[in-house]
């Protein structure tokens, strides 16, 4: 079985992976041709369905499933999220860089499965080599007949834009992104409806993540069931995984899920830099609840399996710190993002995320007040009551939530650390 | 009718024309024209945003209330080169605050600052994805990964002694960068000639030298 589906091209043919003519000369396209040529567009989100692959965008929403809520209304649109921001992930970037027309290609099967006729790619403003890369296959696939008025000579037609973002991770949450791609304000909206009955210009919409439209060419070509054997049940296919931080082997890796979290950090990634210890690490991004050495590094690296244990795979970022991290220091950077990133419309996260990130700053400050530890897990509770995970919500999307997971991962496992920095004792680290 | 406006240069005039005929609805330009204005008005001005509200038949003060939102349209003049540097999680766990104080000392400029002569803007910014080349700085968004204190130093040195016309993120990888979040590839040939995004559509995307 092929252990490699996304990156066997980039990593074969490192100096042209990202032309027409090297995609053409490797099979690419031809799933195109099959798609049209010989299967309906519901064949192809039977496969879809079949292949049981996971949005791999965070949500972990299974992707045919999301296609088959498509409402019927025209027009129709597919919007793919290439606004990566979440902190610790930069996966997108390499497959949309590396071989956007495989990207491309799965683009044009979706739109043809869906019902589309003019799709969108969001890239985040910080990736204009992306945005470079993405517009040239583009025009090299129009050229070539891939996209435009009759695609490969079929009635299908298909125009595909480049959108690029300003630079707010809020527009990585599809209602968010698709308020920025109309040229509004990024603000999250009340769900329902959901985009694939209201989204674009309030038409049908699908929204899929980068790394989920890629897999799509293969599954095409080699059938749902093929996808579906791949890995673990209910984490089949592979993953691409960024892992960074204190780290041996930093990068992308993409994987079969199911290994343990200890052979992935210290037989794939190398392990922890100048023989030092592991004390945390976050499991998918910066919204996830971390883990603990002393508990975790036996647990399965599957998307349940992290779920189980009260956290979550996200989009697959894994974010590692060493015995010399300054916990506190940590987490008030990562709740420092989340204030920033508030787009402001509900009050828990727009009020909570900011009182989180000044409590923090004043015990890192050497300010802290013995009340402390309490008032971060009151204003934790008051975006996100009872502080479980997947967390209660009082917001519209997630992003306050995700501020509380530094919070309640440094007070469950570090406590004695916090504490101690509170009462401006010499902070033990490690 | 699509409304053009005037006193732009044919080239960016021909980008709007470009931009508006991509979406089905207007509106959605306003993001890619805030960015072609910011090329025409050095930043996102009063003047550029009212330009754009033209552009799309909407008020300014929508305009404003898009711009605002996001943090790559600069309503307040910003230097030739915009080096920004990330000090998001997986950069400051690898020193990225190390990084941005080289910067600042480098510039004499803190962050959201200027220098006098208005060559180089310095910011901190939260993640911009390029977490295995930790620590990240980007020039006119075109990045370079792997960057040491002694590095952005040096950075800020070639940038203000060279004045490039056009900032090549290879290039600069090169001269200043180290561990990468991954294999780049072959060279890129184009890069930013403004803090704009470097894509062909807003017009600062250049062939290198």
């Amino acid at each position: 079985m092929t252990d490699k589906i996304l990156t066997a091209r980039m990593d074969a043919h490192p100096l042209d992976s990202h032309t027409l003519d090297r995609y053409l000369n490797t099979g690419g396209y031809e799933a195109l041709r099959k798609a049209i040529r010989e299967m309906t567009a519901e064949q192809i989100t039977e496969e879809v369905k079949a292949s049981n692959m996971r949005g791999r965008g965070g949500a972990g929403f299974p992707m045919g499933v999301k296609w088959g809520f498509l409402a019927p209304a025209e027009p129709r649109y597919l919007v793919v999220n290439c606004d990566e921001s979440e902190p610790g992930t930069f996966n997108d970037r390499q497959l949309a860089e590396r071989d956007p027309h495989q990207l491309l290609e799965g683009m044009i099967i979706a739109s043809y499965a869906l019902g589309v006729n003019h799709a969108f790619v969001y890239i985040r403003g910080e990736y204009p080599k992306v945005a470079r890369r993405m517009q040239s296959a583009i025009d090299e696939a129009r050229a070539a007949g891939y996209l435009g008025k009759s695609v490969i000579g079929s009635e299908f037609s298909l125009d595909v834009t480049v959108h690029m973002g300003g630079g707010a991770y809020i527009c990585g949450e599809e209602t968010a992104l698709l308020n920025s791609l109309e040229g509004r304000r990024g603000e999250p909206r009340l769900k329902p409806p959901f985009p694939a009955v209201e989204g674009l210009y309030a038409k049908p919409t699908i929204v899929n993540n980068v790394e989920s439209i890629a897999n799509v060419p293969w599954i095409t070509t080699n059938g749902g069931a093929a996808y579906a054997a791949i890995g673990p049940e209910r984490s089949s296919g592979t993953k691409m995984v960024s892992i960074s931080g204190h780290i041996n082997k930093p990068g992308n890796y993409e994987i079969v899920l199911g290994m343990t979290w200890r052979e992935f950090i210290y037989d794939i990634a190398g392990g922890i830099p100048d023989g030092k210890e592991l004390k945390a690490w976050i499991p998918g991004g910066a919204s996830a609840p971390w883990f603990v050495p002393s508990e975790h590094l036996d647990t399965l690296f599957t998307i349940d399996d992290v779920a189980s244990n009260g956290s979550m795979l996200g989009a697959g970022a894994v974010i590692v710190m060493d015995e010399t991290t300054n916990v506190v220091a940590a987490a008030h950077r990562l709740v420092r993002f989340f204030a920033h990133e508030s787009c402001g419309q509900c009050t828990p996260c727009r009020e909570g995320t900011s009182w989180l990130e000044a409590v923090l700053k004043r015990i890192l400050d050497g300010n802290g007040q013995p009340s402390d530890v309490d008032l971060l897990l009151e204003i934790s509770n008051g975006i996100s009551p009872g502080l479980a995970w997947p967390p209660a919500m009082t917001t519209i999307c997630p992003l306050g939530p995700s501020a509380v997971s530094p919070i309640t991962s440094i007070t469950r496992w570090f406590m004695p650390e916090l504490e101690a920095m509170i009462a401006g004792s010499e902070v033990a680290v490690g | 009718m699509t409304a053009t406006i005037s006193h732009w240069s044919p080239e960016n005039q021909e980008r709007a024309k470009d931009i508006l005929a991509s979406y089905p609805e207007k509106r959605s330009a306003v993001m890619p024209l805030l960015y072609v204005a910011s090329l025409e008005h050095e930043y996102a001005s009063e003047d550029a945003m009212r330009e754009v509200a033209d552009l799309v038949e909407i008020t300014p003060i929508q305009v404003k209330s898009v711009a605002s939102f996001y943090t790559m349209y600069k309503r307040e003049p910003v230097g030739d080169y915009l080096v920004s540097v990330c000090t998001g999680i997986s950069c400051f766990l690898r020193g990225a605050d190390d990084v941005l104080e080289a910067v600042e000392e480098a510039t004499g400029v803190r962050s959201g600052e200027t220098t006098e002569d208005g060559s180089v803007s310095v910011e901190h910014v939260e993640c911009i994805g390029a977490c295995g080349g930790a620590p990240a700085v980007q020039v006119n968004y075109e990045l370079i990964e792997g960057v040491t204190p002694d590095k952005a130093e040096a950075l800020i040195k070639w940038l203000e002694d060279t004045k490039p016309e056009v900032v090549l993120a290879d290039e600069m990888q090169q001269l200043f960068g180290g561990q990468q979040s991954f294999d780049w590839g072959p060279a890129d040939t184009m890069g930013a000639i403004r803090p704009v995004p470097a894509f062909g559509v807003f017009g600062s995307a250049k062939e290198g030298r």
